[in-house]
């Protein structure tokens, strides 16, 4: 079989084609047979990844108590299988965190044992003390 | 009575760009900066960017717009770079005197550089002049996406995107995530205005459609939209009559092109390219006045911040030589567009230094060459197997090939002509 695919790995959005073997309708992988178009080697192993298990990242935001601002953004930090995204969003939306809140902060480990972390992206400072807000 | 101070460089808003400056002017020796900025925080657009994507060219890792913003406002801070926060730009004079407001009253500071660096706006539903009544549930993409990223509002239930820029792509995946129905995007042009990638991570990936040659021919509703009607077009992008169909949505959402903020930039005499709609430059970043310098996406729109942090760093460099010389060589040649090519810059040169020439080109071509012709003669090409309105092509070309005579075009030849 042959397959077009554009790479998402970087911006130049590689128009990557590849002939491939389909996995037995049971088990086992796919077996790739070429793949043109791609410039650099990552876009072969995007091709492999998304005829086997094809994975993204999503990025949210979370409420924040007693900040500067309402909301902390955050992100996966590392692809999830694509199926397991809107679970991970469902998973995300219960939980808030209380300001001071420094990016990088991990909000939650391992989410479902899928390897990714869910951690913040923004630092949202605590309210001032006169109730300042603006 | 307005304050008066003197400050070497004063740079025009703290987003990536006028950031990346201030870092670049500080390496090259430039220690009496000021940054102004009108939101309360640094960082500009990039605080609403929550998604991933940036950093892969300036940190060979992917992170969030706030992440990245975050590496250039920690460089700032530990550098003790002067910056203040809450404060407008009300004027720049040709002369270099800049009038700000600021919480502690009006400030006027001459300048010895200024850089604008006030990015771009979004073109808006009066720009489209779309017919119909005037609803609320019309927003530009950023507006949404400040809405939900910023402010924890959703503004939308049932959506119809209007435009395939990248922020409507985005917004398409993120209004998606939380909840929304994204019925499907409608672009005016034959081709998508967006990166392919987004294309696929942001539609394909949650099943949105794109249709291309479509746009909205009314709005419907009084208080909220209850929806548009959305036609073909011809290839004059003209709508085709009886292709009208009508769509039932709250929100129509507007990701139709972004335009340099340049309202700062004209009252101080700054002359813009029609192509780009940001100044004409030349290979320093120098406007028409002279010591006004710009870059980022108030010189030209770019796809990708990584390249907007590198044209201000290449900036700075020449404006600090600029601040402690007094002057930059002369730049007495022009630039211009060839054959399918959109916009090009700098538009002058010297000739006698090494060069990077960003450019656009018109419509997607396929199995090309990008050359440049300086007085009749090629002397710079890059084949490209596909290149694309949406991605921004860049040429670094030394000055070993090129002469301090006569104007450069720069142009895209196709095989097949």
């Amino acid at each position: 079989m042959t397959r077009e695919y554009t790479c998402i790995m970087c911006p130049n959005g590689c128009l990557i084609e590849t002939e491939y073997d389909p996995a037995p309708a049971s088990e086992g992988a796919p077996v790739i047979r070429s793949v043109s178009g791609n410039l650099c080697p990552r876009g072969a192993e995007y091709v492999l990844q998304e005829l086997t298990d094809p994975r993204r990242t999503i990025a949210t935001s979370i409420p924040v108590t007693g900040g500067e601002l309402p909301l902390a953004s955050v992100r996966l930090t590392a692809p999830i299988p694509k199926d397991r995204i809107m679970d991970a969003m469902a998973e995300i939306r219960r939980y808030k965190v209380t300001a001071p809140v420094q990016a990088g902060t991990v909000v939650i480990h391992d989410i479902f044992g899928l390897g990714s972390d869910v951690i913040v992206t923004k630092t949202v400072e605590a309210i001032e003390p006169s109730g300042k807000t603006e | 009575m307005i304050e008066r101070r003197s400050v070497d460089a004063l740079i025009v808003g703290g987003g990536p760009a006028g950031l990346a400056a201030a870092v670049g002017l500080w390496n090259n020796g430039i220690h009496d900066i000021l940054i102004v900025e009108r939101e309360k925080h640094l960082g500009g657009i990039l605080r609403q960017c929550i998604h991933d994507g940036f950093g892969l060219t300036q940190f060979g890792m992917t992170l969030s717009g706030p992440e990245y913003a975050r590496k250039y406002i920690d460089d700032v801070v530990r550098m003790g770079i002067p910056f203040i926060t809450n404060t407008t730009v009300l004027s720049v004079s040709p002369s270099r005197i800049v009038t700000v407001a600021s919480p502690d009253g009006m400030i006027r500071y001459e300048a010895k550089a200024v850089i604008l660096t006030m990015g771009c706006r979004e073109r808006t539903r009066g720009a489209l002049a779309i017919p119909g009544e005037r609803p609320t549930g019309v927003f530009t993409a950023g507006v949404a996406q400040a809405y939900i990223n910023l402010y924890n509002r959703m503004p939308a239930r049932e959506v119809i995107i209007l435009g395939s820029g990248d922020i409507g792509m985005i917004m398409a995946r993120r209004l998606t995530l939380e909840g929304a129905h994204v019925q499907a995007v409608f672009e005016v042009m034959p081709y998508p205005a967006g990166l392919p990638r987004n294309v696929e991570q942001c539609l394909n990936d949650y099943n949105i459609p794109l249709y291309l040659s479509h746009t909205a021919t009314k709005i419907h509703g009084s208080d909220r939209l209850t929806g548009v009607t959305i036609s073909e077009v011809d290839a004059d992008m003209k709508p085709i009559p009886g292709t009208e169909k009508d769509y039932s949505c709250d929100t129509l959402i507007l990701s139709v092109g972004l335009i340099p903020e340049n309202e700062l930039s004209l009252e101080a005499g700054v002359k813009l390219d029609p192509h780009t709609r940001g100044a004409y430059v030349d290979e320093h970043y120098m406007t028409n006045i002279d010591g006004i310098f710009a870059a980022g996406n108030v010189l030209h729109v770019h796809d990708l911040v990584d390249y907007v942090s590198l044209e201000a760093e290449r900036l700075a460099a020449y404006a600090a030589s600029y601040i402690k010389n007094g002057s930059l060589p002369p730049c007495p040649l022009p630039v211009e567009c060839g054959e399918h090519v959109g916009h090009v810059l700098p538009q002058r040169i010297s000739g006698t230094s090494d060069i990077q020439v960003s450019l656009r080109v018109r419509e997607p071509l396929q199995n090309c060459r990008i050359v440049v012709m300086q007085d009749g003669l090629e002397v710079f090409s890059r084949r490209m197997r596909k290149a694309i309105p949406a991605e921004m092509i860049q040429l670094n070309i030394p000055a070993s090939k090129l002469s301090s005579q006569g104007g450069l075009t720069v142009m895209a030849v196709c095989e097949n002509e």
